[in-house]
């Protein structure tokens, strides 16, 4: 299939960007998107010059390294879906596809349609981990966890961290990427004794680095590649009400 | 120069060995530890293991990673599980059990001591991650579940659906996030190691790549960690990550760090086949399918692939049951389909080379669970294995409920490494190597869920009492980055860099990685023969020379330059791949994953299987530097099996 891509091109953090338009000939339906934009950039290289900067690395969907706004969608518009694992068969002969960074505040653009997300991290290290220094766990079946709820703190810990709730957010809030983490570790027996005081340090951290609140639209969960569900949000939300109720602050 | 490859194992009984070992390791006291830098590279399993914990007992830890965060290091992707020695099966298994099906496994290139550690530290990795908050599948009592794996009769695998290695990765980077918020860890992301910094004989820096602003910046240490995985990207196509390299090992190995065993390779039975040549990289389906999923090729040629027509026979639904070869259940009826790797992957090349291959060219067997889907029900399957479903369905557009999966091998693994004692220290004082990238508990193959099992055990429990005891041993160093030696170093990185930008040829990077890596795999890849190496050896120095002469790397050297860093990567495959082919010249037998096509079983129930020569090649063979091209030292460390007598690996 032939096709015309627009895409975002910026140089640098502090530069103006904008879009360039490329065509694009006898591109296969097998491959992947990410193998496509390579193809791209063969032909770029072959005539010196400089070749789209994206971001990813495992393709296959884990890393959480791609994320590109695909026709305006996080990834793309087929559900549940990096853009490493989004194939060519999802497009047609013609088809027009605008290519852009994921947008948000908190992640500036470094080069292309590389962003920084460095953010997300600062938020987990604010509290997003349950305390055991190594060597100190007690044998792994000493506390049994009940398997309904170990399923649960399971799908909220599949997230890759890749910043697609946040660019799908028009608020560009980080509550889903939070709020799974806060529902993963609180769910879990091993996770009480800092429950509270997690919430309250990932809240507070995440306001810190700028993302917007939470208006409901639940874009972020149709946008997750991982489908982690709306309702660690309102789990969070409950733990944080118990925390302020409890007198903890960040 | 003559180097004495000594392992320091302690001597006696392997069953106290460790602990005797631990006692006798000299400690730093807490309150020195803190005038104490570590450098570690890497944040993968080892790397965030290693890194957390030594940060938690108080020394100052320097880490890099050339992702934009440590959470993407690329242990996130492996799927099935985690091998440990609890025996919550109660079947029969024991440290021992592990110990020996690792040995085995490995072909009897592996060292005794170091793997009876590595199984006797796997019980602790569970507990360890299970309080972190690792979701490990459970039953419905509420305690842990295990699967069956490759190469063992029990059931010893944890596992995390079909995302251990991420839930793993992801346990270890929350252990290290706190550390980092701690200030224990200074994490700097987006840097790339490009070489090692050695003074006075030991390890005392790196010079790495700033990628963002292109700079490059000087760090010094008391001692340097590597633990930036395997080379499996020298084929070009594998299931590594794209950003996966062998610099970092190979830098260390240019400033007099051994390399061993680089021809020990692992072929995955079970990867999402070749679909085009545009292809960037293969996909792994874990081998935990092989539990429920049976493999076959059809019996006759007529419904196979044909080269003639390049199409397919009949679709494998309409394939009647007596027509259908279950090859490896035939082959290795105590085994079946859960044969090691090595060995399913060698039997899909042989029925794919008799011209009774499946997919796009003739390279693909099926996996199908058809009879699994009858027996567990498709809720069943979905439960076990429903994200590697949903992975193969996006890839391929196929249906593995409905239709069976279709998968060729494909490179996955490196049990090559730098060369470490049993303190992991490489023959360099001060440079420590971790997982992947050392070569010292697999031998010659591994088996699955025990790559996860040896990052972290190098990480939590090995690593970081013996870098302690090394420390111990030396006062705190004088520390500078504006010695002679920082500035030598980077003035070589500098040129290096600034030549792959002053050519600017007519061939992309890529062309050049995709031109080694199909010569790797086809002469150096499941099968080898001796012709085949000599003729790689030809034609790598042709490629190189190629390539430092007509490579285009657009841009320049300050900003973000994708082309660059993917540049320098390839200038290093581009070495290595040299002495890859020679250790799999020297070594004139056939082990694991190194098949020699002259030293095979001929006769007998055994024939076609891998021929080892113990006689001539019980060692690890260790390579020391000596150019560019020149012909490198090779240096032997004899092994000796006092516990698990070598034998014919029988998995039938």
């Amino acid at each position: 299939m032939d096709l015309t891509l627009n895409i975002w091109r910026q140089t640098s953090k502090d530069s103006a960007g904008n879009f360039e338009t490329y065509q694009l000939k006898d591109i296969n339906e097998h491959m992947s998107f990410l193998e496509m934009l390579d193809v791209l950039n063969e032909q770029l290289e072959g005539q010196g010059k400089e070749p789209v900067a994206f971001e990813h690395d495992c393709r296959e969907g884990i890393c959480g390294s791609c994320g590109l706004m695909i026709n305006g969608a996080p990834h793309g518009h087929l559900p549940r879906t990096t853009t490493c694992q989004l194939h060519m068969r999802e497009f047609k002969h013609g088809d027009n596809i605008t290519i852009e960074p994921f947008r948000a505040g908190a992640f500036p653009v470094l080069k292309d349609l590389v962003v920084d997300r460095s953010a997300l991290d600062r938020i987990v290290q604010a509290g997003g981990f349950i305390s055991v220094r190594t060597g100190s766990a007690p044998d792994a079946n000493a506390v049994p966890v009940p398997k309904d709820e170990a399923d649960r703190a399971f799908d909220a810990a599949t997230c890759i961290g890749c910043g697609a709730c946040v660019a799908s957010c028009p608020n560009a809030a980080a509550m889903l990427f939070t709020g799974a983490k806060v529902t993963h570790l609180g769910l879990l027996p091993q996770g009480q004794p800092e429950r509270y005081d997690r919430v309250t340090k990932m809240v507070h951290q995440m306001d810190k680095e700028e993302f917007g609140h939470c208006s409901n639209f639940g874009e972020c969960t149709v946008a997750c590649p991982k489908g982690i569900p709306l309702d660690v949000i309102s789990q969070m939300n409950r733990d944080l009400l118990v925390a302020q109720l409890k007198g903890r602050s960040a | 120069m003559t180097i004495e490859l000594k392992s320091g194992a302690p001597s006696g009984d392997i069953q106290t060995a460790w602990s005797r070992h631990k006692f006798s390791m000299q400690i730093v006291n807490p309150a020195n530890k803190r005038k104490y830098d570590i450098i570690v590279v890497g944040t993968g399993l080892a790397g965030a293991a290693c890194a957390a914990t030594l940060a938690e007992l108080g020394y100052n830890v320097l880490n890099f990673c050339f992702q934009d965060s440590a959470r993407r290091a690329h242990s996130i992707a492996a799927q099935g599980g985690i091998n440990a020695a609890k025996n919550y099966q109660n079947d029969g298994d024991s440290i021992y059990r592990l110990f020996y099906d690792t040995v085995k496994g490995g072909d009897f290139r592996a060292r005794e001591h170091n793997v009876y550690r590595l199984a006797e530290t796997s019980v602790n990795i569970i507990d360890q991650a299970t309080a972190q908050g690792v979701p490990f599948a459970r039953e419905y009592g509420g305690l842990l579940d295990n699967r069956s794996f490759g190469g063992a009769q029990v059931s010893r695998t944890f596992y995390a659906r079909g995302q251990t290695g991420q839930q793993l990765l992801i346990g270890a980077y929350q252990a290290h996030a706190k550390m980092v918020a701690a200030g224990g860890i200074k994490m700097f992301p987006r840097h790339e190691m490009l070489d090692v910094v050695v003074k006075d004989g030991h390890a005392r820096g790196i010079i790495a790549r700033d990628l963002v602003t292109g700079q490059l910046k000087r760090f010094v240490g008391d001692a340097v960690v590597l633990a930036t995985g395997g080379y499996g990207n020298v084929f070009f196509l594998s299931t590594n990550a794209m950003g996966c390299n062998v610099t970092a090992t190979w830098r260390a190995h240019r400033r007099g760090a051994l390399f061993a065993n680089p021809c020990y390779t692992q072929i995955h039975p079970t990867c999402i086949p070749v679909s085009g040549d545009y292809q960037s990289k293969l996909t792994l389906m874990s081998e935990s399918l092989r539990n429920d999923g049976r493999v076959w090729v059809p019996k006759d040629k007529k419904d196979a692939f044909d080269p003639k027509t390049g199409k397919v026979g009949r679709h494998p639904n309409d394939i009647p049951e007596s027509e259908r070869d279950y090859y490896l259940e035939r082959r290795y009826p105590a085994f079946g389909n859960l044969v090691p790797r090595d060995i399913a992957s060698r039997a899909a090349k042989q029925v794919c080379d008799e011209g009774r291959g499946v997919s796009y060219n003739g390279r693909g067997v099926y996996l199908d669970f058809s009879d699994a889907v009858r027996r567990l029900g498709k809720a069943g399957v979905e439960a076990r294995y429903g994200n590697l479903f949903e992975m193969y369905q996006r890839i391929t557009g196929e249906d593995p409920y409905t239709e069976p999966m279709r998968m060729y091998p494909a490179i996955h693994y490196t049990m090559g490494g730098l060369w470490v004692d049993y303190n992991l220290m490489s023959n360099v004082p001060g440079l420590f190597v971790l997982g992947e990238a050392n070569f010292s508990d697999h031998g010659a193959n591994r088996l699955g869920a025990s790559a996860l099992m040896q990052g972290l055990a190098d990480g939590y429990f090995v690593a970081p009492p013996c870098i302690g005891n090394f420390l111990a041993k030396r006062k705190p160093q004088p520390k500078s980055t504006d010695w002679p030696e920082f500035a030598a170093v980077e003035a070589e990185v500098k040129q290096r860099l600034s030549t792959l930008l002053s050519i600017k040829g007519k061939r992309t990077v890529d062309s050049f990685h995709k031109e080694l890596g199909l010569l790797m795999w086809d002469k150096c890849g499941m099968a080898r023969t001796e012709e085949g190496l000599k003729e790689a050896l030809v034609r790598i120095p042709q490629i190189r020379d190629e390539f430092w002469k007509n490579v285009s790397v657009p841009g320049s050297d300050t900003g973000v330059n994708q082309s660059l860093e993917k540049a320098a990567r390839v200038a290093d495959f581009l070495e290595f791949a040299e002495l890859m082919c020679l250790d799999a010249l020297e070594r004139r037998e056939s082990c694991g994953g190194h098949f020699r096509e002259e030293f095979q079983e001929e006769a007998g129930e055994a024939k076609g299987e891998a021929k080892r020569d113990d006689e001539n090649f019980a060692h690890v063979a260790a390579w020391e530097f000596t150019g560019v091209g020149q012909r490198p030292n090779l240096h032997k460390e004899q092994l000796t099996f006092d516990y698990v007598k070598p034998s014919q690996r029988s998995y039938k």
